[in-house]
């Protein structure tokens, strides 16, 4: 695995990562991608995949009522950065 | 009181307190010197609750007095700490999560907390559920209570290392590829991974939602079921909770295994099983079979194998889309240095997450990305509908199947270090939660004078049946009275 193909992927998961982990994760991804390979010998045509390996469970639709939600001040007690009744987030533009 | 009160069942507990024996407060106090006199030296504890399990107790003392209150009334406990408890640190063992306060319980925690159950405190474990053998743990490792220089397995070790060593009579622990039965079995202690969605994962921290699972550990085959029976159950709050029928699962507990038809998983006994594990839990089937049960010696299910690849797809994958909501805006960790928002965002999960965090997401995230996606997760998907089929399959002949819960003895904290060797721990457990079938770990025997755990697999719903058989060989054996020297 290159380092570009590990550094595109940190990118992809917003996850910072320097040049010495990104040596050591080419290793370690390559061989975490080579563990998983032998699902390539597997014949799996015309299988169907798998999601909820439990039956009988559906698309849950409860009735249209209104619950009582959180409280503005439990939803806000863990921001880092707030001001008044908001989550305060950096600037988007530089 | 003769007996050590801190190595009594849930049940003798509640016995104790109904026949005011000791109180709740009293109890609790008992479990907390000990916290405080042990636990130094386990880790298996990250928050302590005393204040908040005094109160609890007190209150659970007041329902006791006038007669009433079911088998969990005051007796205390440990929550892994990727359960929600509202006013009290919630961390998953992460830095990310380190100075978050839950402004919501859990349904577990909320279910306990209705049958009366007292908070000791929040249970130490791998980062974010992420490992074997706890020492991800973004605070400490976890040691085994039978051997202070080995691991006691992971995720669930510190739940795991506390209800061996007598630090809470039972723990709920959760479970994606093993993380309640490994750790039960390498610290000598019951461990049950009910049903996928038969316990609602409503506030439990997300690791890979088609897999966790959330389950109790204790020292006897009843106490699981006990604590099974205040937790089960359908929860509108969690969407792949399933309307399974209400089951008392303490019913039938001594009806026996004659007549069982009993499973033994050929592939799960031979290689990269450790021979000597391999013949105590071929000794302990022997003991079944005396029992009364009828064993078939040789089942194959060839695709069980590679269930530890689908596995390590679809884990890392819905880890990676899990994990994404960690953004340092809304709770957890944010970085302080940066002043944009993807800057900021970059440096937050550098370092809130731990390495086997960060390997895991960025897995996942290949998995998933463009170009990947068919080659790795829907054939692991689809791989996942022939390992049902093969469960299935070989369920309609029998009712258990048995394989040993992990193919070593606790291994040395510092051992592994390679992620592959680390993923072999899960070989025996995984197949169960791809299938989404339930599974316990119960003590068979030592090996070196390390525990030794036999599991047991049954169909969808079949808790029952595995609590009854785990009860049967437990009463005929008794490592259940066995605890490490501390």
């Amino acid at each position: 695995m290159s380092a570009e193909e590990v550094r595109r992927v940190a990118t992809l998961c917003h996850v910072g990562v320097s040049d010495d982990e990104v040596e050591q994760l080419r290793g370690e991804m390559a061989k975490l991608v080579a563990e998983v390979s032998v699902l390539q010998a597997i014949d799996t045509s015309a299988i169907e995949p798998t999601g909820h390996a439990v039956e009988g469970v559906h698309t849950v639709m409860r009735d249209d009522e209104p619950i009582e939600p959180m409280g503005l001040e439990d939803v806000l007690s863990n921001a880092p950065l707030r001001e008044g009744d908001y989550f305060r987030v950096r600037a988007v533009m530089e | 009181m003769a007996e050590d009160a801190h190595y009594m069942s849930v049940r003798r507990m509640s016995d104790a307190l109904r026949a005011r024996e000791l109180s709740a407060v009293e109890l609790a106090d008992v479990h907390l010197r000990r916290i405080d006199a042990v636990d130094g030296s386990l880790g298996a504890y990250l928050a302590r609750t005393p204040e908040l399990a005094r109160e609890q107790a007190a209150a659970a003392d007041a329902v006791l007095a006038k007669g009433d209150g079911g088998p969990l009334m005051g007796v205390p406990m440990q929550l892994k700490d990727n359960m929600a408890t509202r006013g009290v640190a919630t961390t998953c063992a992460s830095r990310m999560l380190e100075t978050y306060v839950p402004p919501y319980d859990a349904a577990v925690t909320g279910a306990l907390g209705q049958a009366g159950a007292v908070l000791l405190g929040k249970g130490n474990m791998d980062e974010y559920a992420m490992g074997s053998s706890s020492e991800t743990s973004a605070f400490k490792p976890v040691h085994n209570p039978w051997d202070l220089e080995r691991v006691p397995g992971g995720s669930s070790g510190g739940p795991a290392a506390a209800v061996a060593a007598g630090l809470a009579p039972y723990a709920l622990g959760s479970d994606t590829g093993g993380s309640i039965r490994q750790p039960a079995a390498l610290c000598g202690v019951v461990g049950l991974k009910p049903t996928y969605g038969l316990v609602s994962r409503y506030g439990l921290i997300a690791f890979a939602s088609s897999l966790d699972q959330i389950g109790p550990l204790t020292r006897t085959v009843e106490d699981a079921a006990l604590v099974l029976n205040a937790i089960a159950g359908h929860d509108a709050r969690d969407s792949t909770s399933i309307e399974a029928p209400v089951a008392d699962y303490t019913r039938g507990l001594e009806d026996g295994v004659r007549g069982l038809r009993v499973g033994v998983v050929s592939e799960l006994f031979g290689e990269g099983i450790d021979p000597e594990v391999a013949r105590v839990t071929r000794e302990a089937i022997v003991q079944l079979e005396t029992l009364g049960a009828i064993v078939d010696w040789d089942v194959s299910l060839p695709t069980s194998r590679a269930a530890l690849a689908v596995y390590y797809v679809l884990a890392p994958s819905e880890c990676s889309a899990n994990l994404a909501r960690y953004d340092g805006v809304k709770y957890g960790y944010a970085d302080q240095g940066e002043r944009s928002l993807m800057a900021a965002l970059e440096a937050t999960r550098r370092d809130g997450f731990g390495a086997e965090v960060k390997r895991r997401i960025l897995m996942g995230t290949y998995a998933l990305s463009a170009g990947y996606y068919d080659a790795y997760y829907k054939k692991a998907q689809q791989v996942r509908t022939l390992i049902r089929r093969e469960f299935d399959e070989a369920f309609e002949r029998l009712d258990v199947l048995v394989t040993p819960t992990s193919p070593t003895v606790a291994f040395k904290l510092g051992e592994i270090v390679d992620p592959i060797v680390m993923h072999a721990n899960d070989v025996c457990t995984v197949p169960a939660n791809v299938a989404g079938l339930p599974g316990i770990s119960v003590p068979c025997g030592f090996v070196e004078a390390l525990p030794v755990g036999m599991q047991l697999i049954g169909p969808h719903l079949s808790e029952a049946t595995l609590l009854r058989t785990a009860h049967a060989y437990e009463q005929a054996t008794g490592w259940h009275d066995v605890h490490p020297a501390l």
